[in-house]
């Protein structure tokens, strides 16, 4: 069977570009690096003005609490450094983000998770689960600048969702909430054949990786 | 906890494939074709993923889309565009021949997808090397629903890198309900009514102005910026940005 065939099959010619051994621990398999940001999203650019923004944080069904952007902006500020990776095999180290924490909008809502899994939703429909634990703990928050600039649209502004440990389609753009849910439901890419956790370092980019 | 919700996608699998024909294209692109070790079906637009291994063991992957006729297939075609320095595409167009192995797994992809089944009319815009998966779609409308009304938006650097340019020319002299609409970013258009420019809102006015109706879906793949712009002319013309799909380079 072909798949047999895969664990030391060697493509002719092929030698490749390994990258330098300091920074090739920090590419996980099947990945390369990139030094600009490439831009990909299944539909047009929402373009959301701010005082038409708002985050609302559910559960099940029922809104927790909603802020609009000058309440969620004076919650408190944190700044992340991270390598991403796309599950399109481009990884980009070292990127400058600064946000909230999810644990800081927890927090803002008295409330710890109820459950363990989440969907976060953008604006335009898209939406994708994570993890409650892959959330909080610091590891997760909605980011509202990069490289010191407020987050443009092609990038997700003014918020987008960034947990950066798994592959960047789980890091939604033009977020606009987070549900907890009682079961691990499928967002808009894992009902399309994406991992349904997508950790990068496990290569979890399709059902069954 | 459970890791198996309703209505997930089937696992797809790697395989060998046997690279049985290369065709220049353009001076740029080449099409491959691949005899599949497992056949498939495929949707017009869907991907494969591609991975090259070192004898090292470092492997890279890329994603193409899949530009032959859709259906049960046991030969794809991909059309590789010979990158600057590309990786992946510096080894396709230098070091591959007919005869050779190449791992790949597919179908892939769900939503930047279109069946005859699924209607028209369509609005199509391609820049470069983005109207492979277009191709494909109207491939599958030749075969499938050959009067269905589409308009495709072609945008290429220059007349001989218009991909599939004698195959394009033809399905629209046929004038079934297909019309092309040619624009030359770094040369004078050749055809009379074609562009000299960058996309912009009056070339997708008068695509659409091509279309009996407005568009059931329009289907855009290119650079970042051309599908910007193509998709915001699109939503200036009245279309619901629920109805447009996007796929943008990833490099």
């Amino acid at each position: 069977m072909a798949d047999d065939k895969s664990a030391n099959f060697v493509t002719r010619g092929f030698k490749g570009r390994e990258p330098a051994k300091d920074l090739a621990a920090r590419i996980p398999p099947g990945q390369h690096l990139v030094t600009d940001f490439p831009v990909l999203s299944a539909g047009p650019t929402p373009h959301v003005p701010h005082e038409q923004w708002s985050f609302t944080l559910k559960v099940g069904p029922r809104p927790i609490k909603r802020w609009d952007w000058t309440a969620f902006n004076a919650l408190p500020r944190t700044k992340l450094t991270r390598d991403i990776h796309c599950v399109t095999t481009w990884s980009k180290l070292d990127t400058h983000w600064e946000g909230v924490l999810v644990d800081d909008i927890l927090a803002d809502a008295d409330i710890e998770p109820p459950t363990a899994f989440v969907l976060a939703h953008s604006v335009d429909g898209y939406s994708t689960n994570v993890p409650s634990a892959d959330l909080t703990g610091g590891k997760a928050m909605v980011a509202l600048t990069y490289e010191n600039q407020p987050l443009t649209a092609d990038h997700g502004g003014p918020a987008r969702l960034l947990v950066p440990h798994l592959y960047f389609w789980k890091s939604a753009k033009w977020l606009n909430g987070l549900q907890f849910t009682a079961r691990d439901e499928a967002g808009f890419w894992e009902l399309r054949g994406y991992h349904i956790y997508g950790d990068p370092w496990l290569e979890q980019r399709f059902t069954g990786d | 906890m459970t890791n198996s919700p309703l209505n997930l996608a089937p696992a797809v699998r790697w395989q060998t494939a046997v690279v049985s024909e290369i065709v220049p294209r353009t001076p740029r692109i080449k099409s491959f074709v691949f005899t599949l070790s497992r056949p498939f079906a495929f949707q017009a637009g869907q991907h494969v993923d591609i991975r090259l291994t070192a004898p090292d063991g470092y492997r890279a992957m890329r994603s193409y889309s899949i530009a032959s006729t859709p259906g049960e297939a046991s030969t794809i075609e991909l059309a590789i565009e010979h990158l600057e320095n590309g990786e992946v595409s510096d080894f396709f167009h230098d070091d591959v021949v007919v005869g050779d192995e190449i791992e790949l797994r597919g179908p892939l992809g769900g939503h930047f997808v279109w069946s005859a089944a699924d209607g028209g009319p369509l609005l199509l815009a391609g820049g470069g090397s983005g109207v492979v998966p277009l191709v494909a779609m109207l491939r599958e409308r030749e075969h499938e629903a050959p009067s269905l009304p589409v308009a495709l938006v072609f945008s290429a650097r220059s007349w001989d890198d218009v991909l599939y340019r004698d195959e394009l020319l033809e399905l629209a002299d046929r004038r079934d309900g297909f019309s092309l609409l040619l624009t030359l970013t770094r040369e004078a258009p050749r055809r009379p009514g074609d562009y000299g420019r960058r996309i912009d809102a009056a070339i997708v006015n008068a695509a659409l102005a091509e279309l009996p109706a407005p568009p059931k879906y329009v289907f855009i793949c290119g650079s970042n910026p051309f599908v910007n712009a193509a998709a915001d002319a699109a939503i200036v013309a009245g279309i619901p940005a629920s109805k447009i799909r996007t796929e943008r380079y990833g490099v």
